[in-house]
């Protein structure tokens, strides 16, 4: 029998893809969520958590809303950037972004906090500028953290099932992810192929992990 | 020349209070802030960094304007080429002691003065070292080393030996004191301790509660300058041991370890660890060339 390798390569794609925006954008918020003092800073904080506590569903009912051409949002997206969000994979990857961010974002922003605030303050007084400083001081002595927030977001996106459910459907090639089609192959009793997409993802799921644990060894040792 | 002359208002433990002091600092001067933790000499080394801004008041180093209130002046740490000591060295772990002072040198400075500060420092074995395999004290050497990588115009130190023990301390102390006149820097030094005050500046301002109580050379303010009868030295005590009716405490004067004896009325308010002024009649000075 042959395996149909789609949903795997769209699942790889969506995180990789996912985990990419989120490096762009969760590290500078984490950076200045670390560093902020601002009154509005409990209540930014409580937004990117939800997605930890939320149901997957809740978070799918309303971006579905949220992405549906009669919304406003929808509606404005289509018309600016000619993207249709519900049903597409562009869609999948906004959802994944946000419902990952605080898997990026609390490791990497409780990096920050742990690092003295001398040490930016030694590359100011150095001369160095905030970018320089953020790029040759902060980032490099936050890698554990950095790679732990990276490898969390790919692999929490790579198991997502109920947000994709939701606002993805279940469209081959375009929203038919693995885990999608796990349970679209057990819906169908064809066990055997659900165990191979569920095989394949227990496998690479557990060697990224690993080779994280060996790797932050290596790092943890080389500053100790 | 700084002239300095800023208000802020601090808040701390005892409540809140107003840090008021009015300065000058003359060119390759030594002066040193001397008072208890939480009385404000930190905020005003921060001040004069850059790293914290006053309420108001300006300061003005060399003709040049680095703050002023009135007129919305605030040239930021980067443009005011200080070198500035911080208490836990901040030494950046990801680079080596050589990628520390090589990140400092400001752009376009030959790569010679880190080689060159190396040599001075004797950093030459420790080079490739992470800053997190190496003591206190080699800390504390790379740490002014980088400092002074970036040609600074006005150095720094925020209590640079507090974390020391003893004879390092001893030994760093002697190491700043030539360094500052190899490169005749005007250098401003946050301390509480009062024989490294006497040992190395010339001038001190004791400062409480924001505002400067006294200044002048340490003999004048520690109360020893008199020219009269009596030895002073300052130093700490080690020990009190009590033997018959008085006492004996062992005390660390400079690098040498005294024992004096003292009575029960002059132990009573003194503990291991607290800074004294020995004084001593002069009439029966024995003198050795040495």
């Amino acid at each position: 029998m042959t395996y149909d390798w789609q949903p795997l390569l769209l699942t790889f794609k969506l995180a990789g893809i996912t985990t990419l925006i989120l490096c762009l954008i969760g590290i500078p918020f984490a950076w200045w969520l670390a560093q902020s003092r601002s009154r509005f800073k409990p209540v930014l904080e409580t937004l990117v958590s939800m997605p930890l506590v939320l149901p997957p569903s809740v978070l799918g009912f309303y971006l579905l809303l949220a992405f549906s051409p009669q919304h406003w949002f929808g509606k404005f997206v289509d018309q600016a950037v000619g993207l249709k969000l519900a049903f597409s994979f562009e869609g999948l990857v906004l959802a994944s972004v946000i419902f990952s961010f605080p898997f990026l974002v609390h490791p990497v922003q409780s990096g920050f906090q742990n690092l003295s605030p001398s040490l930016s303050e030694a590359a100011y007084t150095l001369g160095k500028s905030r970018w320089q400083t953020f790029l040759h001081v902060l980032l490099p002595n936050i890698k554990p953290q950095l790679l732990a927030g990276v490898v969390l977001s790919f692999a929490h996106t790579i198991g997502e099932f109920g947000v994709v459910l939701m606002i993805g459907g279940n469209l081959p090639g375009e929203t038919k992810v693995a885990s999608i089609a796990i349970f679209d192959e057990v819906e169908s009793l064809n066990y055997d192929a659900a165990n191979f997409y569920a095989l394949v993802l227990f496998s690479v799921c557990f060697a990224i992990l690993l080779s994280v644990y060996l790797m932050n060894k290596k790092l943890l040792a080389r500053v100790g | 020349m700084i002239e300095l002359d800023i208000q802020k208002s601090l808040h701390s433990s005892s409540g809140e209070f107003a840090l008021d002091v009015q300065l000058r600092i003359e060119p390759g001067e030594f002066v040193t802030l001397f008072g208890r933790s939480g009385a404000g000499k930190t905020t005003l080394l921060r001040c004069l960094a850059g790293l914290a801004e006053a309420d108001s008041g300006s300061i003005v180093v060399d003709g040049e304007t680095w703050f002023d209130s009135r007129k919305k002046v605030m040239l930021p740490a980067q443009q005011r080429r200080v070198g500035y000591m911080f208490q836990d060295y901040a030494l950046f772990p990801n680079m080596s002691v050589r990628g520390n002072l090589e990140f400092a040198l400001r752009k376009g400075a030959s790569r010679s003065r880190v080689d060159e500060l190396i040599e001075i420092m004797a950093l030459g074995e420790l080079q490739q070292r992470k800053p997190a395999t190496l003591s206190g004290g080699q800390q504390q050497r790379v740490a002014l080393a980088r400092a002074l990588a970036a040609e600074p115009r006005l150095l720094l130190l925020d209590e640079p030996f507090s974390a020391l023990d003893l004879q390092t301390r001893l030994r760093l102390q002697d190491e700043v004191l030539r360094l500052q006149r190899h490169f005749g820097l005007t250098t401003v030094m946050v301390s509480h301790d009062v024989s490294e005050v006497y040992k190395l500046s010339r001038r001190v301002l004791v400062i409480e509660h924001g505002s400067v109580v006294s200044a002048g050379s340490p003999a004048e303010v520690f109360g020893a300058g008199q020219a009269g009868g009596k030895f002073s030295f300052a130093g700490e005590v080690l020990a009190i041991d009590a033997a018959d009716v008085v006492f004996a405490v062992t005390l660390q004067v400079g690098n040498q370890i005294v024992r004096v004896i003292a009575s029960a009325d002059e132990v009573q308010h003194i503990k291991p660890g607290d800074r004294v002024m020995l004084l001593s009649k002069a009439f029966n000075p024995v003198l050795v060339v040495c």
